[in-house]
């Protein structure tokens, strides 16, 4: 007998009625079972990059991945580093150290897989040998998990220099030492690695394995037995990103005539003030002085009429389209909680997941949105003009926001937040462009009743904020302090933000008001 | 940056057809801009196999081209040995292909170059943006002469080599495509496979293949083994990113995808279009019987996709085994007419109606999608389904048709009106070039949803007349 279903409340999902299981029948099939993602690579060749970069993008399509970085592992170990002696293949005693680390670090990756969820690891270190990469494959065959190398080679010097000064020199393994000390004793720790280095071999040694060799940069890719989805996305993800100097500016459309009606979605134009904002915008624009810079909009009326504003060729998309709030379109939030109650209620009990009646979810956004992540990696400077709810799930992307923060990052009218690529994450700046407008920003209610645990993971889409290791790192508080610079009024440069748990605090407005505009500068942790 | 006049910002007008915002002046849409296409190449790219004989190539080709004209980039395959067919009427032997034929060769290089003409003007004459130039092309020679006819024209170069040395996939292949091509008409099989192998070995002497060090600057994928292996330089632009991806993700062995609608639901038997009604006791027959089917298909492996509709969802639940829900499987959002019968789309909106039967896949029901929309929505599925092997795929009618247009290669003109009825399933196996379709109906009666193109497509039509094809309903 076919089982009856019922549509489950947030989600808007049918599942079989008496199924009050997390999972109903059919679990995603897409990462079972779970993956090591092991890298490959002489220092200073992007490898930590590559890791967190692809943490990042996987937690944000939803699958639960976490980073194993085994050089923090050894510097909880190992105190203080003093030299590049330390990795000397005849130094006995440190050889012990790092197996020893490499070893505590793979047992975090199965306690991580097999008991907290976890779906992808990537096991981020040298592992030059063969003999470390064995060890590793008996690992992964041992607890069933499935083994994908991705090897970064690159013997360009520049490149090699260039890596070392943007993140090796402000580690903490080189604290005590000036820039110059810190780049000597770098090159000659890569030296200790070369000669035992053994590059994957795809003709011979290493053909029946899964991975993928990214060569000088991304010129090239060698790739070799893909097993499945999840390994076809992570190459088809490297294979698009880059590591050109680039800005991304996000920002809304201008004040449209629904936003000073409190009206949700719809497809208005541009209010008086909204003009006002587009041709701001212009002005802005120009005065970044960017190269070949591409425009996007969504095909709703009041982002084309912003940028029509910048006259400039642009770009339509309807992925860029606003959330869908399907039976509540166009009504003010008094209206939905009048005719929808229940409705009004489930979205502040769960904002990420609740899809609208005949409507959209964050969750639906995000998977919308992707190939629009995408196809940014792939580009260089762009301005996307969209709106709030898109506008949250690009920038949770870009920021590394989870699920539950996605739908209360603010994003507020008439404010550019300007992306740039630094080291191993994304400097922001919030720049409001002075014209005002209504506040459209709807915080998390105070008294919110969690339901029980309803959600479904099929098909699961569920960023999560890329987990903080294991280690405690040391707190690094000694770099160079930032000038504390009088900031021109309109706009205010906000913190590093790496690590995720720090608060973003869009405050454009705000900040104007304020005479000290003054911020912690943070540098990203490693 | 250019001029910029903020303070004269076009004003914008909502095409009515595809329902885009464009930039008009007196009323009249200025000239275009660029809607996000899937490929916003500024130039056309011009594609290039390499490889020995039977390796592929033609395989690849067809199968790109097939994918990149589905989500929407004009493509089209240019195949020299076509070329040399027209040319040479009757095929002999091998011996044609030796390199030392003065003649064949002066032969060989005349339809080269008459398929680059052709290329040409698919490429700036005909709205072409990407030509797939299938040959061999095994020479640094050869490709030379291609790169520079590339450059000379604007076009972007993108190689896709094949490299295969085990005999059993080149013997399979010359068994399958080979022995029925028009050259071996008049050989047995025998014959055939031996004067192909010798044909091959004409080509494996001046065999240069896509180097390391030589070709670094070109841009390519060398695929080796059948898939088991690939090597990327220099991928370009979003176009072959694409092409990359979509390359990596296919695959030759044997599989069968089957497509069928849910079993038929409430709404359906009242003629009325889109909702999330549930299934009627002859859609829950249907769910049974499709179950039947299944089993005794006796399948290895199925996965069973449904949308998130509950139609779909019913349907899958009759066969008791785990499935897979896709909100991209969803059936087209009908907008404001979602739920409505024809008839009551005639009355309040005639001339969204009219619009509808004049371009019916790019056609956007208002605050709804259209055709168009549907495939981009789509290319997901499609790509997952290339990576699977059997598939059942439990969909809806709108869904259905831009999945099997994409199998069976149809049009954007034929697409919105390919058959796909109620409680029938069509069962899709892979052969050759092409697809195989066995249509196997379950025999569980069902109302008909199928609405021919009416003869009068025009806005001033009467009611009759736009009504004439509805099916009957209750």
């Amino acid at each position: 007998m076919p089982r009856e279903l019922t549509q489950n409340r947030i989600q808007k999902i049918w599942v079989p009625t008496k199924d009050d299981r997390r999972r109903a029948a059919g679990a995603p099939n897409f990462a079972n079972p779970p993956t090591v993602i092991v890298m490959v690579g002489l220092p200073a060749r992007g490898k930590t990059y590559m890791s967190k970069k692809l943490t990042r993008y996987l937690n944000w399509i939803g699958m639960p991945t976490k980073v194993f970085n085994v050089g923090e592992y050894r510097r909880e170990a190992v105190k203080n580093y003093s030299s590049y002696d330390f990795f000397k293949p005849d130094n006995e005693y440190a050889v012990k150290i790092r197996q020893q680390c490499a070893l505590a670090a793979l047992r975090d990756v199965k306690s991580y897989l097999k008991d907290e969820g976890g779906q992808v690891a990537v096991f981020d270190a040298t592992n030059t040998t063969r003999e470390r990469r064995d060890m590793i494959l008996k690992f992964g065959s041992e607890n069933s998990f499935k083994v994908f190398f991705i090897e970064s080679v690159c013997d360009d010097p520049n490149v090699i220099a260039s890596n070392i000064m943007e993140v090796k020199v402000s580690c903490p393994d080189y604290r005590d030492c000036n820039k110059t000390e810190a780049m000597l004793d770098f090159h000659r720790r890569i030296e200790c690695y070369k000669t035992s280095y053994q590059p994957l071999d795809p003709d011979q040694h290493d053909r029946d394995l899964s991975f993928i060799k990214v060569i000088d940069v991304g010129r090239r890719f060698l790739v070799n037995r893909i097993q499945d989805h999840i390994q076809s996305k992570i190459v088809y993800y490297l294979m698009n990103i880059h590591v050109q100097p680039r800005t991304i500016y996000l920002c809304r459309h201008g004040e449209s005539t629904d936003n000073l009606e409190g009206r949700l979605g719809g497809d208005s134009g541009l209010s008086p003030r909204g003009k006002q904002f587009s041709a701001a915008l212009a002005r802005f624009v120009e005065e970044q002085q960017l190269k070949n810079l591409k425009v996007w909009t969504s095909q709703l009326c009041r982002s084309i009429q912003t940028a029509e504003h910048l006259g400039v060729p642009y770009e339509q998309w309807k992925a860029l389209n606003e959330i869908d709030a399907g039976l509540c379109e166009e009504m003010t939030y008094d209206e939905v909680k009048e005719k929808f109650p229940e409705e009004f209620a489930l979205r502040d009990e769960d904002k990420y997941y609740y899809r609208y009646p005949a409507g959209e979810s964050y969750q639906d956004l995000v998977q919308r949105v992707e190939p629009v992540i995408m196809e940014l990696e792939r580009q260089e400077n762009v301005l996307v003009i969209c709106h709030q709810a898109v506008m949250r799930c690009l920038l949770a992307y870009f920021l590394d926001k989870s699920a539950d923060e996605m739908p209360y990052l603010k994003c507020p009218l008439h404010t550019v937040l300007k992306l740039t690529p630094v080291a191993y994450g994304c400097k922001v700046e919030s720049i409001s462009l002075n014209v005002e407008a209504v506040n459209t920003h709807r915080d998390r209610p105070e008294e919110v009743k969690r339901g029980p645990g309803t959600l479904i993971r099929r098909n699961s889409v569920t960023p999560l904020t890329s987990p903080e290791s294991n280690i405690k790192k040391p707190r690094i508080d000694d770099l160079d302090e930032a000038p504390i610079q009088e900031l021109p009024p309109s706009v205010a440069s906000l913190a590093l933000c790496s690590p995720s748990h720090l608060p973003l605090a869009l405050a454009g407005q705000d900040l104007r008001r304020s005479s000290s505009g003054c911020h912690d500068f943070l540098q990203p942790c490693q | 940056m250019e001029d910029k006049a903020p303070s004269n910002p076009r004003e914008l007008t909502q095409n009515p057809l595809k329902k885009i915002w464009m930039p008009c002046k007196n009323g009249l849409p200025e000239k275009h801009i660029s809607q996000r296409k899937v490929c916003m190449t500024n130039c056309p790219t011009l594609i290039v196999t390499v490889g020995l004989p039977a390796r592929g190539k033609t395989y690849i080709s067809k199968k790109l081209t097939r994918y990149l004209n589905w989500i929407g980039v004009p493509t089209r395959e240019f195949n020299v040995g076509q070329y040399r067919r027209e040319f040479v009427k009757i095929y002999k032997s091998f011996e044609f292909f030796r390199p030392d034929n003065e003649e064949g060769l002066k032969i060989r290089r005349q339809c080269a170059s008459a398929a680059l003409n052709d290329v040409r003007q698919y490429l700036t004459e005909e709205g072409g943006q990407v030509a797939v130039f299938d040959a061999t092309n095994t020479t640094r020679e050869r490709r030379e002469t291609i790169i520079q006819f590339a450059e000379q024209n604007g076009f972007k170069v993108f190689f896709v080599e094949s490299v295969c040395e085990d005999p059993d996939v080149i013997q399979e292949n010359i068994v399958q495509v080979k022995l029925g091509s028009p050259d071996y008409t008049n050989c047995n099989t025998e014959e055939a496979v031996e004067d192909f192998m010798k044909r091959i070995k004409c080509y494996e002497n001046s065999y240069e293949t896509l180097d390391e060090v030589l070709d670094r600057d070109l841009s390519y994928i060398k695929i080796m083994d059948v898939g088991q292996r690939y090597l990327v330089n220099r991928v370009l632009d979003h176009i072959q990113s694409r092409i990359v991806y979509y390359l990596m993700n296919i695959h030759i062995t044997p599989r069968s995808i089957y497509l069928c609608r849910h079993g038929e639901s409430e709404l359906n038997v009242k003629g009325r279009i889109g909702g999330d009604s549930g299934l009627t006791p002859r859609g829950k027959e249907f769910a049974k019987k499709l179950s039947q089917f299944i089993q005794a298909q006796s399948i290895s492996d199925l996965k069973v996709w449904t949308s998130q509709m509950k139609r779909t969802i019913q349907t899958a639940e009759a066969l008791s085994v785990p499935y897979e829900q896709w909100k991209v499987l969803n059936e087209i959002d009908a907008g404001v007419c979602e739920e409505m019968m024809y008839e009551e789309i005639q009355d309040h909106y005639p001339l969204e109606f009219a619009l509808r039967d004049q371009d019916k896949y790019r056609y956007r029901y208002p605050k709804g999608e259209s055709y168009e929309d549907l495939v981009q929505r789509l290319e997901p599925v499609i790509m997952e389904l290339e990576r699977q092997e059997n598939v059942l795929v439990i969909c809806h009618q709108a869904v259905m048709r831009c999945l099997l247009a994409y199998f069976l290669d149809k049009t954007a003109e034929e697409l919105p009106y390919l058959k796909c009825p109620l409680h029938t399933v069509l069962k899709l196996t892979p052969v050759a070039y092409g697809c195989k379709v066995e249509s196997i109906s379950l025999n569980v009666d069902a109302v008909n949803t199928h609405r021919e193109r009416p003869e009068n497509v025009d806005v001033s039509r009467m009611s009759e007349e736009a009504l004439l094809t509805v099916p009957a309903h209750q």
